[in-house]
C-alpha cells in the first residue's frame, strides 16, 4: 500500500522529490525543505494520511547537510505509512508543519531543543525537555554526554502581562464570561494528582480554567543519548524505565524493532512468551491507571481492589520470571533472557481469575455510581479527528470510537493468530477512556489464555552466534564460546547499517523505536516514539473551559507516565 | 482532674529526649517526592499488601509544611533541582530525608547531561536505600532503621544534624 503513496507523490510533485528509498519494507521520500508543508498537506488531504506519528531528528556530523528530519506519516484508513525526509544545514530553518498536524507542535519543539534545528513560523518554539537555561543542543554528536548544567530558577510559563491578570483587573487577558481577576495557579511538578513530574500552570476564573500551559521534561533522563553511548543489547535495561509500569512491553517492542533492522525473526516459543508477558504488562498498566484515576476522583476502595491484583501478579509471576518486580529486562535481541518457570501456567490462570473478579467488583461500584458519572461523562471530550490530529493512539484514541490497534492493523509477534476484539468508546470522554481500558483487560486475559495453549517446547533464542549470547556451558567449556561471548559483550551486536521504524501496541498507545544504525555495535540514533507525548500535548486544549477538578480527572484518564513522556 | 501521685501505677519516669523521640519515630509523616519508577514502588509500600501504616508512617502528606520525612523517590534532573531545594527548605523542624533508589542516591546508571548525580549534592540525606527500584521490603527496612536513629539521637535541630551528615 505504501508504494501507492510514493507513486502518487511522484506524479504530483515530480522534480521536487530528491530521492526515494525503501529500507526494511518502509518507504521513505526525501523532499526539499521548502516544499515540505505542501507535500504533507497533499498527503493529509488527498491520500488520507490522518496522523503525523512523530518527527525525528538525526545528526550526521560528516555530511554537508548535517541534520536530517524525518516526518513519519500514517494513513489508518489505507493501512499505509510513509516517511518524509528533509535534510538541513546548520543554521538553516525548515518551515513548520504545526498548522497541518497539531502533533507537529511539540515534536518540532523537541527537535529544536535537542538538535537546534529551527522551524520557521512555529507558534511557540521553546525548549521542551531541557530547561530554559540550558546551553547547546544535547543530542548533537559533539555535545558531551556527561556535561550537566544546573538550573537556577524555574521557567515562567506565562509572560508578565498575563501574570498581572492575577494581581490586577485583567484588561489585557481574554476572559469573556467574567472580566474580574484571573488567578494563576501552578500545579506540579510535585503534586499528588500529577502522577509523576509534570507541571501545569492554569489561569482560573473562579474554578474555571481560562488558560492552561503545561511543561514537561522534569524526568528527562536522556534515554536517547544514553542509547548512543551503549551497545544495542545494553539499551535493554534503559527501555525498562521508559514506561516503568509496563516494562515488559517496552522490552519486547524494542527487541522486535532491532530485529526488524537485523532482518531476523525469533523462534515460535519466544514469540508466544512475548505475547503473554506483553499482555500481562498491559493488564498491570491498565490496573494502575484506572485505580490511580479513581483515587483522584474520590473512589479510594477501588484502588485497593486493583492494586492488590497487581501486587499478586508481580510477586507470583513477574518476580519469579525475571528476578525483579518493576524493571524486568526480560527480552533480548533475538529472543528472551530466560524460559518460563515451572507452574507459570497455573499462576497466570489463578491471577487472571482474581483479576476478572476484581474488575467485576470495581465495575459494580462505579458503572452506575452517580458521583463517578457526574465526574466523568462528557468531560474531556475529544472527537476522532481531533485525536488523530494530535497524534493519539491506544485506548485514548479508541475511546473516541476509532478501532485502531497496532496488534490488528500491523500484526507483529504473531498477533494475527489470536482472536480478540478491539473495544471502542462512543464519546471520547473520561468515562469512555476508563471503560475501554476495563474491557481491554478482559481481551488481554483472553489473549494470554490462547497463548498458553499455543506454548510448545522449543528454543527461546535465535541460533545465531552473531546475535544471541552462547549458552553458559559453552562459555565455560570452550574457547569459541568465550570468544563469542567476549565479542558480543564488548563490541555489541553488529546491526547492519540502515534505518527502520519498529512499533507495537504499548499500554498507552503506539510505542515505536526509530533505529538508525551505522554498522557498528552502537546505535547511531535511537528515537522512542512514546505514546504519552502526543497525548499530553493535547492536554492544554482539553482542559480549557473546564473546572480545575475536571483537569485532574482527565489527567488520570490519559495515563501520563513521566518516564515515557520525557524519556 | 487530680492524679494521685503517691500511687506508682499513675506515673512513669523517663527522659524528655526519649519521650519526645519515641513520639516522633512512630509518627513520621512522609512527603513522597516521587518522580519515577521508585514512586511506583512507594505506592506499593503504602498499599495494603505491604502496609506502611504498621510503622506509623502512613499519613502521606503532599505539603512540605505538614510533613517531616522527605522521601525522594526517583531520578532528579537538573530541571528539578530548584524545586527540590525549595521543598526541603519549606519543611518545618524536625525533618529527615530518605534517598530512595540508585538514581536519587547517585544518579544511578544515568550519568548524563540531565541527571543530578545524587541529591546529596543539593540537600542533606539521612538514609540511602539501595535498589533500582528498591523493593517495598527494602524501603520498610530503611524506615525502621531511620526510626532507630530518631530514637537514639538527641533533640538536635535538623539544621545542625544535617550539617553533621554533610560533613
Amino acid at each position: 500500500m505504501s508504494q501507492k503513496l510514493v507513486d502518487s507523490l511522484k506524479s504530483e510533485f515530480g522534480d521536487k522529490i530528491v530521492s526515494v528509498n525503501n529500507a526494511c519494507g518502509d518507504e521513505s521520500v526525501s523532499v526539499h525543505r521548502d516544499s515540505l508543508p505542501a507535500v504533507l498537506k497533499y498527503l493529509k488531504e488527498s491520500e488520507s494520511c490522518e496522523q503525523l506519528t512523530d518527527v525525528i531528528g538525526v545528526d550526521y556530523p560528516d555530511k554537508a547537510e548535517r541534520f536530517e528530519v524525518n516526518y513519519l506519516l500514517r494513513s489508518i484508513a489505507n493501512k499505509s505509512r510513509i516517511n518524509v525526509k528533509v535534510a538541513v544545514e546548520e543554521g538553516m530553518d525548515i518551515p513548520t508543519v504545526s498548522d497541518v498536524y497539531k502533533s507537529a507542535n511539540w515534536a518540532e519543539r523537541e527537535v529544536f531543543d535537542l538538535y537546534g534545528v529551527k522551524f520557521r513560523n512555529h507558534p511557540d518554539l521553546r525548549r521542551i525537555l531541557c530547561h530554559h537555561e540550558f546551553e547547546g543542543h544535547a543530542l548533537r554528536k559533539d555535545y558531551p554526554i556527561e556535561q550537566g548544567q544546573f538550573l537556577s530558577t524555574p521557567e515562567k510559563l506565562f509572560d508578565d502581562i498575563e501574570y498581572q491578570g492575577g494581581a490586577f483587573r485583567a484588561d489585557e487577558v481574554e476572559c469573556e464570561e467574567n472580566p474580574f481577576d484571573l488567578l494563576n495557579v501552578n500545579i506540579g511538578p510535585s503534586h499528588p494528582a500529577t502522577h509523576g513530574a509534570l507541571r501545569i500552570e492554569v489561569q482560573l476564573d473562579g474554578e474555571t480554567i481560562v488558560n492552561a500551559k503545561s511543561e514537561i521534561g522534569y524526568l528527562h533522563r536522556c534515554f536517547e543519548k544514553e542509547a548512543e553511548d551503549h551497545t544495542w543489547a545494553l539499551v535493554m535495561p534503559y527501555t525498562d524505565r521508559l514506561n516503568y509500569v509496563s516494562s515488559m512491553l517496552n522490552n519486547c517492542i524494542y527487541a522486535s524493532s532491532v530485529e526488524k533492522l537485523l532482518g531476523v525473526e525469533v523462534p515460535q516459543r519466544a514469540q508466544v512468551i512475548r505475547v503473554i508477558v506483553s499482555e500481562l504488562s498491559r493488564i498491570i498498566d491498565h490496573l494502575v491507571c484506572i485505580c490511580a484515576n479513581l483515587v483522584d476522583i474520590g473512589a479510594l476502595t477501588n484502588y485497593w481492589y486493583f492494586y492488590n491484583i497487581r501486587e499478586g501478579i508481580y510477586y507470583d509471576i513477574i518476580e519469579p520470571l525475571c528476578g525483579s518486580r518493576l524493571t524486568t529486562n526480560y527480552a533480548r535481541i533475538g529472543g528472551l533472557s530466560h524460559d518460563l518457570f515451572d507452574g507459570f501456567e497455573d499462576a497466570v490462570e489463578k491471577h487472571l481469575n482474581k483479576m476478572e473478579a476484581a474488575i467485576k467488583e470495581v465495575t459494580g461500584l462505579i458503572a452506575r455510581n452517580r458521583i463517578f458519572l457526574d465526574r466523568t461523562v462528557g468531560i474531556g471530550v475529544l472527537t476522532t479527528d481531533e485525536a488523530l490530529n494530535y497524534g493519539f493512539t491506544g485506548p485514548c484514541l479508541r475511546a473516541t470510537g476509532l478501532d485502531y490497534d497496532v496488534r490488528k492493523h500491523a500484526p507483529y509477534s504473531g498477533y494475527e493468530d489470536y482472536k480478540f476484539d478491539i473495544p471502542v468508546g462512543e464519546n471520547g470522554d473520561t468515562r469512555d477512556r476508563i471503560m475501554v481500558r476495563m474491557e481491554e483487560m478482559y481481551q488481554s486475559a483472553s489473549i494470554i489464555r490462547q497463548g498458553i495453549k499455543k506454548l510448545t517446547p522449543g528454543p527461546i533464542t535465535l541460533d545465531d552466534a552473531s546475535i544471541s549470547l552462547p549458552p553458559k556451558e559453552s562459555v565455560y567449556g570452550s574457547i569459541e564460546g568465550v570468544m563469542n561471548q567476549f565479542k558480543l559483550i564488548s563490541e555489541g551486536i553488529k546491526v547492519p547499517a540502515g534505518e527502520a521504524y519498529g512499533f507495537g501496541e504499548g499500554a498507552n498507545g503506539e510505542l515505536g523505536f526509530y533505529c538508525v544504525s551505522d554498522g557498528t555495535g552502537q546505535p547511531h540514533r535511537l528515537k522512542v516514539r512514546p505514546p504519552c507525548f502526543p497525548i499530553f500535548s493535547a492536554f492544554d486544549e482539553m482542559i480549557e473551559g473546564l473546572m480545575i477538578a475536571d483537569a485532574i480527572a482527565i489527567l488520570g484518564s490519559i495515563n501520563i507516565i513521566a518516564g515515557e513522556l520525557d524519556r | 482532674m487530680a492524679v494521685a501521685l503517691d500511687n506508682p501505677s499513675n506515673f512513669m519516669t523517663t527522659r524528655l529526649r526519649q519521650a519526645i523521640n519515641w513520639g516522633r519515630k512512630y509518627s513520621l509523616w512522609p512527603l513522597p517526592f516521587g518522580t519515577a519508577c521508585c514512586a511506583i514502588e512507594f505506592m506499593s509500600t503504602v498499599s495494603s499488601y505491604n502496609d506502611i501504616s504498621r510503622f506509623g508512617a502512613e499519613a502521606v502528606r503532599f505539603s512540605p509544611r505538614q510533613s517531616d520525612l522527605l522521601l525522594v523517590a526517583g531520578t532528579i534532573s537538573y530541571k528539578q533541582v530548584p524545586i527540590l531545594k525549595t521543598i526541603y527548605a519549606q519543611m518545618c523542624e524536625p525533618k529527615w530525608v530518605i534517598s530512595m533508589g540508585a538514581c536519587a542516591s547517585t544518579g544511578g546508571f544515568y550519568n548524563n547531561y540531565s541527571t543530578l548525580q545524587g541529591i546529596d549534592k543539593i540537600i542533606p540525606v539521612d538514609y540511602y536505600v539501595a535498589g533500582c527500584p528498591p523493593t517495598p521490603e527494602n524501603l520498610l527496612s530503611a524506615l525502621v532503621s531511620l526510626q532507630d536513629r530518631v530514637q537514639n539521637e538527641g533533640l538536635v535541630p535538623s539544621a545542625e544534624r544535617h550539617q553533621q551528615v554533610i560533613r
